[in-house]
């Protein structure tokens, strides 16, 4: 569905684990990018409809494309770079609150 | 040479929740509208709005305030119902009560103080409660340690503001008023009964015109022989990433929205007319809500603004129609989500001759000058 634009082509690659999964993908991309290129499509689903969701403005300022990585939560995907043994898991539904005690 | 637009009714000059919300009733009504909206580079208080439902606290120095919101607050769930009918949008009104969270003796006491004032001037109507921790826990679980109590009333809730301006733009377009966008208004007249608005080379002529501009009808005002001394109060908010569902119902200064944002904001400010955010209030604000809401500790923000309130001195509305200008209104207040019904209802039915709804003559400019 998405192709790389030849002038950013890269032929470093790195490694990240995608819901537990090893993937490889190009060096240097926001962790966005990346997983378009890997074909993950819908990215997530809107915590309010349900909708599928995939990156929008690849800027920072729509909230599409979150993802968590490593221990943090819903994580702009867009504004940070794949890093060689990043853990991505795939948002799944609004943060959870639980109170506290 | 100026091109003359046809004729109608009513020219609600602003096109913000207040204005929105007289035309809506005037259209209802079968009156023919025009609404002039300034434009995107305008202060919006609408679109920056915090959409309280709000009454505690409210009319602390004019019981006729008080009286005014509660009224307002009572009539919003059958202004919700019709919008929703007429439009499809569903508002997110939900009045289930709503809390004043206090982290310290002093704070409890100026809420006993405030609201027990009021009620002394109200009466048996003015029902409030001051709550402990434990009270307030159970109302609402997931407060933190540090709160230790919180006034709470009945008759408070919230709204979506921004689906309450967008419900409202279609249920006016459904009525068949004209809501004009890029209207910058360079001068009002009265001639021969009736009413000459022109916006560049263009004129606008109608019997009535309602002054509805926030902070635009200082300047609006005087060319009606009204007096509209208002001046602009930022307030400062945060929004949260989208989150569970934790919070039952609307504290005063942090409330969950119906698509699971939390929305932050308790700033006052009088700094002209700069609707910039300063990290010094922003982080104020973000500290007061995490002790309030422990659980808000790890939770993202996406998104701060500072919007303009519309102020008079005293905090009050202005609702007056001109002397010399007959059927040239003004109408500003600080809560134009709260009172909105109220704008839909009595307010129209006195712009359109009816009698004045009971508390208004409470709210003239004339009171400034005394």
């Amino acid at each position: 569905m998405f192709s790389p634009a030849s002038a950013v082509d890269s032929q470093e690659h790195v490694s990240i684990t995608i819901n537990g999964k090893e993937t490889s993908v190009r060096a240097g991309l926001p962790l966005a990018l990346a997983l378009m290129e890997a074909g993950i499509t819908p990215l997530r689903h809107s915590v309010v409809s349900g909708a599928p969701r995939s990156p929008l403005c690849l800027m920072g300022v729509c909230f599409e494309c979150l993802v968590h990585v490593d221990d943090s939560r819903n994580v702009e995907s867009c504004m940070i770079e794949v890093r060689q043994g990043m853990s991505v898991e795939l948002a799944n539904g609004p943060r959870p609150m639980e109170s506290a005690p | 040479m100026s091109t003359i637009a046809k004729p109608v009714d009513t020219i609600v000059i602003g096109g913000g929740v207040v204005g929105l919300s007289i035309a809506y009733g005037l259209a209802r009504e079968g009156e023919r509208v025009r609404v002039l909206d300034e434009g995107d580079d305008a202060f919006r208080a609408a679109r920056g709005n915090f959409g309280l439902v709000w009454v505690q606290g409210k009319g602390a120095g004019m019981p006729a305030y008080a009286k005014w919101s509660m009224a307002a607050a009572r009539a919003w769930p059958a202004m919700a119902q019709e919008l929703t009918g007429l439009t499809g949008i569903d508002l997110q009104l939900s009045q289930p009560g709503g809390l004043h969270l206090c982290l310290n003796d002093s704070e409890v006491d100026a809420r006993i103080r405030t609201l027990g004032r009021l009620a002394d001037n109200i009466g048996e109507d003015y029902r409030f409660e001051i709550l402990d921790h434990t009270a307030t826990k159970a109302m609402c679980p997931s407060i933190g340690r540090e709160v230790v109590g919180a006034s709470y009333m009945a008759t408070d809730g919230h709204v979506s503001p921004l689906r309450l301006l967008r419900a409202l733009a279609a249920a006016n377009i459904a009525l068949d008023t004209e809501i004009c966008p890029n209207q910058c208004v360079d001068a009002i007249s009265y001639r021969h009964g009736a009413f000459y608005v022109n916006v560049g080379a263009r004129e606008h002529v109608a019997a009535k015109v309602v002054l509805a501009a926030g902070l635009g009808n200082r300047r609006l005002a005087p060319m009606v022989q009204l007096d509209a001394p208002v001046e602009p109060v930022r307030g400062q908010v945060l929004i949260s990433e989208r989150v569970a569902p934790f919070l039952s119902m609307p504290t005063a200064s942090v409330r969950q929205t119906g698509d699971g944002g939390v929305q932050i904001g308790d700033s006052k400010e009088e700094v002209g007319f700069d609707n910039g955010t300063t990290i010094e209030q922003l982080s104020r604000m973000a500290d007061r809500a995490v002790r309030s809401f422990p659980v808000l500790g790890g939770v993202n923000l996406v998104r701060t603004w500072g919007a303009l309130r519309i102020m008079t001195r005293d905090g009050y509305p202005i609702y007056e129609q001109s002397r010399e200008c007959p059927g040239a209104f003004v109408v500003t207040c600080h809560s134009g989500i709260t009172l909105a019904s109220q704008h839909a209802g009595p307010i129209v039915q006195w712009i359109r001759g009816g009698e004045p709804p009971e508390h208004i003559q409470n709210f003239k400019a004339g009171r400034f000058n005394v």
